[in-house]
């Protein structure tokens, strides 16, 4: 490849730019939505709306991290999709785990506490 | 790929047979450098989820009691204990300096290089006074303690995790800080204008890279928004 198409080629490539409004819109969320689970620890939530409220603000600032932040939003369908099938393969290990905590803690419960 | 030409490929969902399918490229008008960004980050997520997903089976199947993080993480502020103060600054310096990043990104594309060189240097110095603060919290650990094999808090496989998982994630920001160094150096030396070539490729110098940089720099972010729920809140 001659050095004039390249050149052509990267000009054309310089991608899209957006609205700094949006980027400021999305810092401030961030900012917030942070406040509020920092939030969830001051007032010693417990249970279950503890757990509910801490995934909830976390998937939040994922998602609006790699969408807009990291331009996944704009992004090609493609590239998009080989990025996000493969976090269902860490879904299904995160369950494989669970059982297998569940199944240890089991064991160390019957051997360690009733054992003696 | 011109813009002219994406126009006319499949659009939505169809795009993705389509390109996957395709010859020469497969992901259309995504410039190769972002997309083997992408495919890398890919691979980190798969490291920290291993780190997260064991800390996990670690804390649910120990019978000890795990310690109270809200406590140990804990600082004085004025003679009062504030629960996890320190770790909350750390979060909004990394926020703040993801959002400058972004800025950088938006303003290499402009060709503005003054500002964009400046929002650069703005990144890179939220993100050594995030591995600062993360060294004073090791140390003030270290001192109470801490080790990798026992803590007086709690379950001892504590230690290990914390170790391993934000000492991993301190040295993404660390390596991360040098790439900003370097790069807004060549942003104010004016690589990205002229197309200088860099020094390890013939190829010429292009705003995508900053756009790249600040991928990277994302993740490391997003992954600190996952540290901070599962290891600090939890």
């Amino acid at each position: 490849m001659n050095e004039k198409t390249e050149l052509d080629k990267n000009k054309e490539k310089s991608g899209t730019t957006h609205k700094i409004g949006i980027y400021l819109w999305i810092w401030g969320l961030l900012f917030v939505l942070s406040f509020f689970s920092y939030m969830v620890d001051w007032y010693q939530f417990q249970g279950l709306l503890r757990w509910s409220l801490i995934l909830f603000f976390m998937f939040l600032k994922a998602g609006l991290i790699m969408a807009f932040f990291m331009h996944l939003f704009w992004e090609r369908y493609a590239l998009v999709n080989v990025l996000l099938w493969p976090m269902t393969a860490i879904a299904c290990f995160v369950g494989l785990m669970v059982a297998e905590g569940k199944y240890t803690v089991f064991t160390r419960l019957i051997y360690f506490v009733l054992g003696e | 790929m011109s813009d002219s030409s994406l126009e006319n490929l499949p659009k939505g969902w169809k795009s993705v047979p389509s390109d996957l399918g395709s010859d020469q490229t497969a992901f259309k008008g995504v410039q190769w450098g972002k997309a083997m960004m992408w495919i890398f980050l890919l691979s980190d997520t798969f490291i920290f989820s291993c780190f997260l997903i064991s800390y996990m089976k670690g804390r649910a199947s120990t019978v000890v009691d795990w310690p109270n993080t809200s406590q140990v993480f804990s600082l004085d502020f004025m003679g009062v204990p504030v629960p996890l103060l320190l770790i909350a600054i750390m979060t909004f310096v990394l926020i703040t300096s993801s959002g400058t990043m972004a800025l950088a990104v938006k303003f290499g594309y402009e060709k503005n290089k003054k500002m964009c060189g400046w929002f650069i240097l703005a990144t890179a110095i939220g993100g050594l006074i995030f591995v600062g603060m993360q060294a004073f919290e090791w140390s003030k650990l270290i001192h109470e303690g801490v080790r990798p094999w026992s803590n007086p808090f709690g379950a001892g496989q504590f230690g290990s995790y914390f170790f391993m998982i934000t000492g991993f994630h301190g040295t993404h920001v660390s390596i991360g800080v040098i790439f900003l160094f370097i790069f807004a150096r060549k942003v104010f030396r004016g690589d990205f204008d002229t197309g200088k070539r860099g020094f390890f490729t013939t190829m010429k110098s292009d705003y995508v890279s900053i756009e790249i940089l600040g991928l990277y720099w994302h993740f490391v972010d997003l992954v600190w928004v996952f540290i901070f729920a599962f290891f600090y809140l939890w």
